[in-house]
């Protein structure tokens, strides 16, 4: 229930943003619906695997990254209008924010932290992204391979 | 290869082209791996492919290797994030390469993107900074004691920024001043007795203005090996952090 909850917070988050950077009317359901993908599998990590900031971050990019690219090809849009919705439950703003505050009120061994923090998760994302997009390459080359040896196959029988 | 060869002025409106169609991208934050693609998808689908593109997040220059070379240079001051403009551009750029419009009608359709308004009405936009700050709150804190209050503050907060952004030129001034005001309205709410915590009414409210989005770009641009606008854009994202981290401190230095 609580996880339900919460779920529904990330979808009406992701779609608030969405409007705010105006994305198309047409894809707001489906960008809400990459955001709460990409915290599923968050959380999931989060619960079953291990509480390891870096990773959980690393996973729910990778997913936002393949559900996003599936979502833009059903749509025929770019897939920056899904991922950057998507990525807002995910993104290290509160942590930036959290930074240069403690460096205006002087206590700059708290503000270290939270840089390590902001620098490991976006690069957690962004090679999350990448992961996605090579994940994604790669199921289009191996999908390629298969319907060339199906069809001579067929045309050999 | 019978591909018919482009005289010069044809040449000309194609490097225009792919300066505007880079230039839009850029501008409503795209990352640059797909601005470079995308300008390299025209110039092969209009039949030049020995174009060359440099382009970086401040500039984008743009000539072909020929004998009769054309170079030009755009200048991009401003960064925002409106998808529309990059959804149109892909998709002009789309039925560019499918034959179904012609490179002039192109140039003319690009030319308009400038002028294209928001889907959503004002209201609507205050509403989703609204939900937006509230849900982020309730998110990270799991505290649903201060929804309605952090709801108010950021759409405050993003009313201000929008207000002061409109008016004033300097950049990174209208960050603080809403960082300011979210700050002390959340401390004078606390003190009243309508909120719990002003530190999460302050991360929720502030949620709609920082560059999370912007700094994770950064990274990507750095890892696809951008070595000048990666940091470009970390710097920038990290001055926008600045201005809204030095507000709120400036209204918990005064409020305490």
């Amino acid at each position: 229930m609580y996880f339900i909850l919460v779920l529904i917070e990330v979808y009406i988050a992701t779609v608030g943003f969405a409007v705010l950077i105006n994305v198309s009317p047409r894809a707001l359901n489906l960008s809400g619906l990459v955001g709460t993908a990409g915290y599923v599998s968050y959380l999931g990590y989060q619960a079953l695997i291990s509480d390891n900031y870096v990773a959980e971050n690393l996973v729910g990019a990778f997913t936002i990254g393949i559900v996003g690219m599936l979502a833009a090809r059903y749509k025929k849009m770019p897939v920056i209008v899904f991922n950057i919705p998507a990525l807002v439950p995910l993104v290290p703003g509160g942590q930036a924010y959290q930074v240069m505050k403690y460096i205006a009120l002087r206590q700059p061994h708290v503000a270290f932290s939270y840089v390590m923090q902001v620098v490991m998760i976006a690069g957690a994302l962004a090679m999350g992204f990448l992961l996605a997009e090579l994940f994604i390459q790669a199921g289009d080359v191996v999908h390629r391979w298969f319907s060339t040896w199906r069809a001579t196959s067929y045309r050999r029988k | 290869m019978n591909e018919p060869t482009l005289s010069i002025k044809e040449k000309n409106l194609l490097v225009q082209t792919c300066l505007l169609a880079g230039k839009i991208l850029i501008e409503n934050g795209s990352e640059l791996n797909r601005v470079s693609d995308t300008i390299k998808r025209i110039a092969a689908n209009a039949g030049v492919p020995n174009l060359r593109a440099y382009v970086t997040i401040t500039g984008i220059m743009i000539s072909i290797d020929d004998d009769d070379t054309v170079a030009k240079i755009a200048e991009i001051d401003q960064r925002d994030f409106d998808l529309r403009r990059i959804e149109v551009v892909n998709r002009l750029s789309r039925k560019f390469a499918a034959h179904q419009i012609t490179l002039h009608r192109f140039y003319r359709m690009l030319q308009k993107i400038p002028y294209f308004g928001r889907y959503y009405q004002f209201w609507q936009r205050l509403l989703a900074a609204a939900l937006l700050s509230g849900m982020i709150s309730v998110i990270f804190t799991h505290d649903y004691g201060d929804f309605w209050l952090t709801s108010v503050v950021g759409m405050l907060g993003w009313l201000i920024y929008q207000g002061v952004r409109k008016r004033v030129t300097a950049s990174f001034i209208s960050e603080f001043v809403a960082a300011t005001v979210i700050g002390m309205v959340a401390i004078m709410a606390v003190r009243l007795g309508l909120g719990h915590s002003a530190d999460n009414i302050i991360i929720g409210a502030v949620m709609p203005l920082v560059p999370g989005v912007q700094i994770t770009n950064a990274v990507r641009d750095l890892i696809y090996g951008n070595l000048i606008s990666g940091p470009a854009r970390g710097i920038e994202a990290l001055i926008c952090a600045c201005a809204l981290g030095f507000g709120v401190s400036l209204a918990l230095i005064w409020l305490g």
